[in-house]
């Protein structure tokens, strides 16, 4: 099945790394442009720096509070990742195990939510929220998310649990297992490579939120990254020597995330979309 | 519900000679729906209580006049909507523009990502590496890219203006309503054609390959391959793609807060902009409610709409 490599292959192999070059400017801007002063960086953006001022990243470190943004954004996407997994696998599990009205009804009910936009839910949400203790606060924000993430990750279980067959389950029955005993011991491990997708779509959706953070989360102390970053640039407005600092420092962690596990996200991604 | 009657009837017939038998079955039904209950509450009661619950206190507060502070919520029919249609012409133009910034950024982000799918399915050496550069701009997060891009316009695009000559490179970007809007598209086809691509390219790669060698050999030209072969065998990712930048773009918020902040002169605000100031600047909640109302209306309509014409078009094909 291997195509041959002809000339043409190359010539497409050549316009394939110069789309690539072009794509990845922003990021050699961003970059060099962090390592200069100021003045630096108004003479020419695009020159490589005299030398390299590392002195940029220093002082925004402590203006950002980096390591306790990074933190909150960490908790918040752990926690609510591990809950969402939780609920929406033990949900699906059970709803396609027992067949029937309520469960078909309960799953169209899930899935037709998705196309609710989030402007649609937030001014009241705000106001319940506030009803319920879970304004301001980092398990209240992680509460919300287990709400917000439900439909995507249970249609995604939903999906794949139909595709494990019976047999396995019934003979731990038969066993003396009980549901819950089935459910963790049998099921869940089985459902491990759309767990990593439901994992990876939820972490590049919740790590890189912004608005739901920004009406949840009032206390400076509370701040995830995306918000530290912009009430950052709101304070330093067009000081780039110190708002590009800023940015490498906040897009850092997810590009290392993703260079690490780039096979499994992307495929992740893929599956996702997919289904 | 006949059925489940019948069934019903069924086992308890076997078991009817004792009442012991009868309470055993009780028993069992009981401990059914608790474990349907402890299965699929959890999931429920947050789904409900987030969304769902929010929801309809929003539809209620569309037609109140709602302040968000005063406990007194006042009824007012369809004041608000009434008020949306006659004399909110910001709003409506962040609709226009929603709309324009929508068909632009769903043409051009998955033009980019279907080439990108074409080339990378070939047998290059360095496809790897190519897909994971082209993805990277996708999992930064809209707010820090807007920021990104916002030197890369003003910085950035002058100096390379100066290098290269370019008048391209040498308009006020994101100074003027045009550039302003323009700037808005590249950056979300910077940041979403990656995604598109990836999805096109596990599309390509289930294609029937023996449809494809069978063509050849009848001498097909590649225009004639991709238009008659390929693009109807991967409709359904056409469909996925067109439903998720659609909805996308039209919820574009954090990218174009910190890209434009709505601006100049409002031009480029989107609607997700325009509701967030109504409630939580102008603390008109009532007015931001019905706008969010009309918002899910249009999103649903345009969804729904799309995923069926698509779908239609798969059927026929």
């Amino acid at each position: 099945m291997r195509e041959k490599y002809t000339k043409k292959t190359f010539l497409l192999e050549i316009i394939g790394i110069l789309l690539a070059i072009i794509f990845l400017i922003p990021f050699y801007f961003v970059i060099i442009n962090s390592l200069k002063g100021f003045s630096e960086i108004l003479l020419d953006a695009a020159a490589w720096p005299k030398e390299l001022l590392f002195s940029n990243y220093a002082k925004v470190w402590d203006v950002l509070n980096f390591p306790k943004a990074f933190m909150n954004s960490l908790m918040i996407t752990v926690f609510s990742i591990a809950g969402i997994v939780l609920i929406s696998s033990m949900a699906a599990w059970k709803m396609v195990r027992t067949p029937g009205k309520l469960s078909s009804i309960l799953f169209i009910l899930f899935v037709s939510a998705m196309v609710i936009p989030f402007q649609a839910v937030m001014i009241p949400l705000m106001k319940l929220g506030g009803m319920l203790g879970l304004m301001n606060s980092i398990p209240g924000i992680v509460l919300m998310y287990f709400g917000f993430g439900v439909p995507l990750s249970l249609f995604l279980f939903h999906g794949f649990v139909k595709t494990i067959p019976l047999e396995i389950e019934e003979s731990a029955k038969v066993d003396g297992c009980t549901q819950f005993g089935v459910f963790w011991r049998i099921v869940f491990p089985l459902l491990k490579p759309i767990t990593v997708t439901v994992i990876i779509l939820n972490t590049l959706w919740i790590w890189n939120d912004y608005l739901l953070p920004l009406l949840v989360l009032q206390d400076a102390e509370l701040r995830t990254i995306p918000l530290a970053t912009s009430s950052f640039f709101a304070q330093y407005t067009k000081q780039w020597d110190m708002g590009l600092a800023g940015l490498v420092l906040g897009i850092a962690p997810v590009i290392v995330f993703f260079l690490f596990l780039q096979k499994h996200i992307i495929k992740g991604i893929a599956a996702g979309s997919i289904k | 519900m006949m059925k489940t009657d019948v069934g019903m009837k069924n086992t308890s017939e076997t078991a009817r000679d004792t009442p012991k038998a009868q309470v055993r079955n009780r028993h069992v039904r009981m401990k059914k729906v608790l474990l349907y209950a402890a299965f699929v509450g959890p999931a429920l009661l947050f789904f409900l209580t987030i969304q769902i619950a929010p929801f309809l206190m929003g539809v209620y507060y569309s037609f109140t006049s709602w302040n968000g502070v005063s406990s007194s919520i006042e009824w007012v029919g369809f004041d608000n909507y009434v008020k949306i249609f006659t004399s909110d012409e910001k709003f409506l133009n962040s609709f226009w523009f929603t709309t324009r910034f929508m068909l632009a950024a769903v043409v051009i982000s998955n033009l980019i990502g279907f080439c990108f799918a074409l080339l990378l399915n070939g047998p290059l050496k360095s496809k790897n590496v190519l897909r994971t550069v082209f993805f990277i701009p996708n999992v930064i997060g809209g707010l820090l890219l807007g920021f990104i891009w916002q030197f890369i316009f003003i910085k950035g695009f002058s100096s390379l203006g100066n290098m290269t000559g370019l008048s391209f490179f040498n308009q006020p970007w994101l100074g003027d309503e045009v550039t302003a809007f323009w700037g808005i598209v590249i950056v979300f086809a910077w940041q979403i054609s990656g995604y598109m691509m990836v999805i096109y390219i596990a599309a390509l790669q289930g294609m029937d390959r023996s449809l494809i060698e069978a063509a050849k050999i009848d001498g097909a030209s590649p225009l004639q391959m991709l238009t008659n072969i390929i693009i109807p065998l991967i409709l359904p990712a056409f469909t996925i793609c067109f439903f998720l930048t659609i909805s996308m773009a039209f919820k574009i918020f954090d990218l174009n807060i910190s890209l434009t902040g709505g601006g100049p002169f409002n031009s480029t605000e989107s609607v997700a902009i325009n509701i967030y100031d109504e409630a939580f600047q102008n603390n008109r909640y009532g007015l931001g409610t019905a706008k969010s109302i009309l918002f899910f209306i249009v999103v649903a309509l345009f969804t729904t709409f799309q995923v069926m014409m698509t779908k239609k078009k798969e059927v026929e094909s």
